[in-house]
């Protein structure tokens, strides 16, 4: 059990290592001067202050320095917790510009991906071998996944922000309110909350329920179902065994899928201008923010890491094989 | 009488057309019987097993009648066969190595098994058969894939017979294992019978040597039909349908050097069900046919319980 968490932690700690290093790369070879950028957003014409400026920033960011110890300087400073100073929200430090972003992502994708998870292995599991259920949650199933998120998104809005007019099309909460603890706050924020929720949820249903739906088939063909029907165990029992079997692989789905979570669902935050780390990114990358950029997949890839680990861990408690292999590892 | 089977019938529904895998098998068998069902791939033995307890999608009982200690086997209708299963007819699968859920432990599932069919687990009995078969009793604390080979078939072979079955069906379950293994399951079989735990058993092999180890009788199937019955030594030293003579006769025999003499298989093949010749199945392939094999032979008791299908016999 040890070794194999140990040897696990040692490969999240290796993918995290490379992952920083690439992540650091990636902003520095991009073309474009973010400095000069920066000083052209103050609009002055004397060259002397130009200069000032220019000398003024590079020395802030540390981009004076040669690249080895710009790349040693930035894990010093990850080490301590400091991901740097936004170049796009000066002078806010990143940490902060991302921890604001982050509930709102978190809060639309959390329960996006885990109710589309229970509800489409529900429905895909009670639909398989059901002849008049299949040949309804099938159809829906693939029309659902097919679906683009953005064109749902818009379909949504315009369904239910423009025709019916019952729900807000943009923000994470009115433009009339400022954030705070209020009852009227609160309602704004779940206003603002349920068409990007309902146009992420609708699509992973689908595809959910489809792969339930097929796993379970095959596990209701399989040597062990065929042995308990034949000794007369009631449907009831064969397909409790047949479904927890199946949920296997789409345990591994949902780990991929919590993987990105923190990511967001880019596209959907932009059609909603929803104030998640979607937006965030798009933001960072238009303005070569360096150090948000760095921020935001730092952030993305400790999620990924997180995320798998915990599914590792779960694996290890709902199937007994997995278990096996760790007394193999050990020899 | 434990099991009477009247002129069953059952075929299998494809594209092309129905398939007569078992087309009109009459046969007894007797309390304390074990009756071994030999022939080739395809002759219908495994059809005619599974008929018995549990007919997939695909099957179709079109005609005949079971019955089982005097009562009769719903076995075309799934739902009104499930009182019988387990209690009274039950199955030691080919596939003994994946019969068992993966993510249930052993003890877990049979508790499970028999809580479903409205059963208490008897603990001491389950301990005492599995001391029979000698397995450790902790099996019941691990999962299937933690037992080798021979003990997941000898832990499918507890759990089926656990309810004391009038008949138990055992299908092909020696074909995956070494000859030793071999022994010691019919071995064990044999002891299951005689301390009661099964009344009477059907013993599907293609293996005729083995079959003759344990069967009291054999019976010989030939595409979908039956070809000869007959107390186990009868079959084996006195055969008298061509077929089951020249199975025999395929075998291998110890101390004959083959270097002099070659062995001989049975030339051609088995006809297809789809569309089955009229009269005897056998003819294309029989040494022996003559003109009256377009008719379909009846089966005639020849001797004392030696039953065979042919008109040379």
């Amino acid at each position: 059990m040890r070794q194999y968490f140990g040897r696990k932690l040692f490969i999240y700690g290796l993918t995290f290592f490379v992952a920083v290093t690439v992540n650091w790369l990636i902003p520095r070879f991009m073309p474009g001067d973010p400095v000069a950028s920066m000083v052209a957003r103050a609009s002055i014409s004397q060259p002397e202050a130009v200069a000032a400026m220019q000398a003024y920033y590079t020395d802030l960011f540390g981009l004076d320095q040669s690249l080895i110890s710009q790349y040693f300087n930035f894990w010093a400073a990850l080490v301590t917790g400091d991901f740097g100073i936004s170049i796009w929200a000066y002078p806010k430090p990143v940490a902060d510009v991302i921890l604001g972003a982050v509930p709102y992502t978190l809060g639309l994708m959390i329960p996006a991906i885990l109710l589309s998870w229970l509800v489409g292995n529900w429905a895909g599991a009670l639909a398989a071998r059901r002849k008049l259920l299949d040949n309804t949650v099938l159809p829906v199933g693939y029309i659902l996944t097919a679906t683009p998120y953005m064109w749902i998104a818009i379909l949504l809005c315009w369904g239910f922000g423009v025709v019916l007019g019952v729900l807000p099309v943009a923000g994470g909460y009115s433009f009339a309110l400022q954030p705070s603890w209020s009852w009227e706050f609160i309602g704004s924020l779940a206003q603002h909350w349920v068409l990007p929720f309902a146009s992420l949820f609708l699509v992973a249903l689908g595809g959910w329920a489809i792969g339930m739906r097929n796993m379970i088939i095959y596990e209701l063909e399989a040597d062990y179902s065929n042995y308990l029907a034949a000794l007369g165990a009631p449907h009831r029992l064969i397909r409790r065994y047949a479904f927890r079997n199946a949920v296997l692989p789409q345990i591994t789905g949902l780990a991929l899928q919590l993987g990105v979570l923190v990511a967001g669902a880019l596209v959907t935050e932009i059609v909603f201008s929803y104030p998640g780390i979607g937006s965030l990114i798009l933001k960072a990358i238009q303005n070569k923010d360096f150090f948000l950029i760095q921020g935001t997949f730092l952030f993305i890839v400790l999620g990924v890491l997180i995320a798998n680990f915990i599914i590792d861990v779960v694996y290890v408690v709902v199937d007994p094989r997995t278990r096996a292999g760790m007394a193999g590892a050990s020899t | 009488m434990t099991l009477s089977v009247q002129d069953l019938r059952v075929y299998y529904r494809t594209l092309r057309g129905e398939v007569k895998a078992l087309d009109g098998v009459s046969f007894e068998l007797a309390d304390g019987e074990i009756l071994g069902l030999a022939g080739e791939s395809g002759c219908g033995k495994t059809t005619l097993g599974k008929s018995l307890i549990r007919m997939d999608g695909r099957m179709k009982h079109v005609g005949g009648r079971v019955e089982l200690d005097g009562e009769e086997l719903p076995i075309g209708d799934t739902v009104k066969m499930n009182p019988f299963r387990f209690t009274e007819v039950s199955i030691i699968p080919q596939y003994s190595m994946s019969a068992m859920n993966p993510t249930r432990k052993i003890g877990r599932m049979v508790r499970e098994l028999l809580d479903s069919r409205g059963v208490t687990v008897d603990t001491e009995e389950l301990h005492r058969r599995l001391d029979l078969v000698e397995l450790d009793r902790d099996v019941l604390k691990r999962y299937p894939m933690e037992l080798s080979g021979g003990m997941k078939q000898r832990m499918v072979m507890v759990i089926s017979t656990l309810l004391n079955p009038s008949l138990l069906i055992a299908d092909e379950i020696t074909s995956a294992l070494d000859v030793s293994t071999q022994k010691a399951v019919v071995t064990t079989l044999k002891g299951f019978r005689d301390l009661g735990f099964v009344k009477s058993m059907i013993f599907i092999t293609h293996d005729i040597s083995l079959t003759n180890q344990l069967a009291d009788t054999i019976m010989v199937m030939y595409a979908g039909k039956l070809a000869e019955k007959a107390p186990s030594d009868a079959v084996v030293n006195r055969p008298r349908h061509p077929y089951t003579q020249l199975l025999i006769s395929s075998l291998p025999e110890v101390g004959v050097r083959y270097a002099d003499k070659k062995l001989t298989g049975i030339p051609g093949n088995p006809p297809s069900l789809l569309d089955p010749p009229v009269g005897c199945r056998f003819q294309d392939r029989c040494p022996l046919a003559f003109d009256k094999c377009r008719e379909e032979p009846p089966v005639v008791e020849v001797e004392k319980d030696h039953y065979v299908a042919c008109w040379k016999a």
